[in-house]
């Protein structure tokens, strides 16, 4: 079986990110990025598939400019086999990324892909699910589990009233969720390793996809900004007070 | 000019959020509901103000499904929208791509036909989008908005299933109680990992359950299985808006305060006077919550709160 997996190069997601005064978007100068964290889980997966047997080569593939290089090679580390880097100094919105993403599908042709179920910069929660619908493919999202057995793959998603499982035939579209699995660090070796593992780089305009933006980015501003109140000292201040909120709900 | 909602359906009972994602959508023109469930959920859809119509179908909630029927409702509208759950994330993108139209997701405010504000960054930063496709895929946080008001006896009609999935659904694990819808509820109590245990969240569920209140945990601690997963709050996990949210051992993880900015009041009891939470909350209580929170429970059943 052969696996595609797609990871975004982000923020970190420990940075504590700024808003540009301007209102013209967050300082991305300066600041440390890595690997999206939902994506960590999705090559972490594909890698289990692989060790496990059941998958015999996994390729990864990235949209950004040229440093998003970084993050293949830490998939690469992980235990992926090849990268694809689709290069754009252009920022993309998420039906662009899925027609790039689904020129690659039609090229590499795997069996199962896997994403990450959002990116943690803007939150959008799109693209595996638009390439599901690129390809035609089923999806399964938010998954804490994945098995496959006889080539019938399970997933086990995480959803508002708990969690359920699927069915799908493949070729099919997973995306992880935190639960998946815990992604490894790479040791060294294998990150020495990685540096010598195919990465073919390509220019976004070879794919023939129109990337122009359909929205319009106004502005972007910071969140109206919480500050302390008051500390209560004991216990029944603490039940005066919520009984007093109550009384003021119930009055509405 | 009007509107396809997709409905929330439940355990084939209409969700509490549909009504505030009828209220924000009838912002944009008349509402058309489709009911992807039991009849009984389609007659609750239609009592709803700033409905027109309600269409009804057995319909199954997977993605491949819906997107199909969807799909072929959708050329009536120029707007087709659903609450940001775990449905509506699930399908809407994919209902998106396959009409070539961009989405715009997890809105927190309508500020015209064609202008959103949506959190990105884990609600660090808040995005303006003006909208100019001729046809727009929307979802709304239903925290965001206040619900439709109800009285309303919108018509009825049932479209036949004839669609099938590519996937199957095989099993499902829901956490039975009768605990109070933690996207819509007014108040929620919630634990983080200091509560220790699961037996340790049964304060939490004690507590909760004297003010009626829906009950909320950080990643943390569900990931240490001291609270089922459809608890937790944060960035990946449920946003919520209530009137009033009481932390309790909750340090305030930046994940986590993502799903609490729509909150109105916190109320943090923490042993920890430095933690972010309580930089952030409106009333904290400093101390050790095993102490704390059982007396809180007695004292508010001794003062009678009734809801």
């Amino acid at each position: 079986m052969k696996i595609l997996v797609a990871v975004k190069r982000v923020v970190d997601h420990n940075v504590r990110i700024r808003v540009r005064p301007d209102g013209s978007g967050v300082e991305t100068q300066g600041v440390r990025m890595s690997m999206n964290p939902f994506c960590k889980h999705a090559v972490e997966a594909a890698v289990q598939l692989a060790e496990a047997g059941q998958a015999d080569e996994i390729v990864v593939v990235s949209i950004g400019p040229k440093p998003a290089n970084d993050v293949i090679l830490t998939a690469l580390a992980m235990g992926a086999h090849r990268g694809i880097l689709i290069e754009t100094d252009q920022a993309l919105e998420t039906l662009a990324s899925a027609k790039l993403l689904a020129r690659v599908v039609d090229e590499e042709k795997p069996d199962l892909v896997l994403l990450g179920k959002q990116a943690v910069d803007d939150d959008s929660n799109h693209v595996g699910q638009m390439l599901a619908a690129l390809t035609d493919r089923p999806q399964a999202t938010f998954a804490s589990g994945i098995t496959l057995e006889e080539g019938a793959l399970k997933v086990t998603r995480e959803v508002d009233y708990g969690r359920e499982t699927l069915a799908l035939p493949l070729p099919a579209i997973v995306t992880a969720d935190l639960r998946l699995n815990i992604p490894r660090n790479a040791a060294l070796p294998m990150v020495m390793k990685a540096r010598s593992k195919p990465l073919a780089v390509r220019p976004a305009a070879e794919f023939g996809v129109d990337l122009t933006p359909r929205l319009k980015v106004e502005k972007i501003s910071p969140p109206p900004e919480r500050v302390a109140g008051s500390r209560v000292g004991s216990v029944s201040e603490l039940a005066a007070i919520i009984a007093a909120d109550i009384d003021a709900m119930e009055a509405i | 000019m009007s509107v396809l909602v997709l409905a929330e359906v439940d355990n084939g009972v209409l969700s509490p959020a549909t009504a505030r994602i009828v209220n924000a959508a009838s912002q944009l023109g008349p509402v058309d509901l489709f009911v992807p469930g039991p009849r009984a959920a389609a007659e609750a859809a239609a009592s709803l103000a700033g409905v027109a119509k309600v269409m009804v179908s057995a319909n199954s909630l997977l993605a491949d499904s819906l997107v199909a029927t969807l799909s072929e409702l959708a050329v009536l509208y120029p707007y087709m929208v659903a609450s940001a759950s775990s449905v509506g994330k699930d399908v809407m993108p994919r209902l998106a791509a396959k009409l070539d139209i961009q989405p715009i997701t997890d809105i927190v405010a309508i500020e015209g036909k064609n202008r959103f504000v949506r959190p990105i960054y884990a609600g660090n930063a808040l995005e303006t989008l003006v909208d100019d496709q001729p046809r727009h895929v929307l979802t709304f946080r239903a925290s965001a908005f206040a619900p439709a008001a109800s009285g309303n006896t919108a018509p009825v009609e049932v479209l036949e299933n004839t669609v099938q999935s590519a996937a199957q659904l095989i099993a499902t694990h829901r956490t039975e109680s009768d605990i109070p819808d933690l996207a819509t509820a007014q108040i929620v109590v919630g634990g983080g990992v200091s509560v220790g245990s699961a037996e340790g969240f049964q304060l939490i569920e004690k507590l909760g359950k004297t003010l009626r209140a829906a009950i909320g945990a950080t990643r943390a601690a569900v990931d240490a299985d001291y609270a089922p997963n459809d608890w937790q709050v944060g960035q990946t996990g449920k946003i919520i808006a209530p009137d009033l949210y009481i932390a309790i051992g909750i340090s305030g993880a930046l994940q986590h305060l993502a799903g609490i900015q729509g909150v109105r009041k916190i109320i943090a009891i923490n042993s920890d006077p430095e933690a972010p939470i309580v930089r952030i909350a409106d009333v904290a209580l400093i101390g050790d919550l095993f102490e704390i929170v059982p007396q809180l429970t007695a004292e508010l059943e001794r003062l009678g709160i009734k809801r």
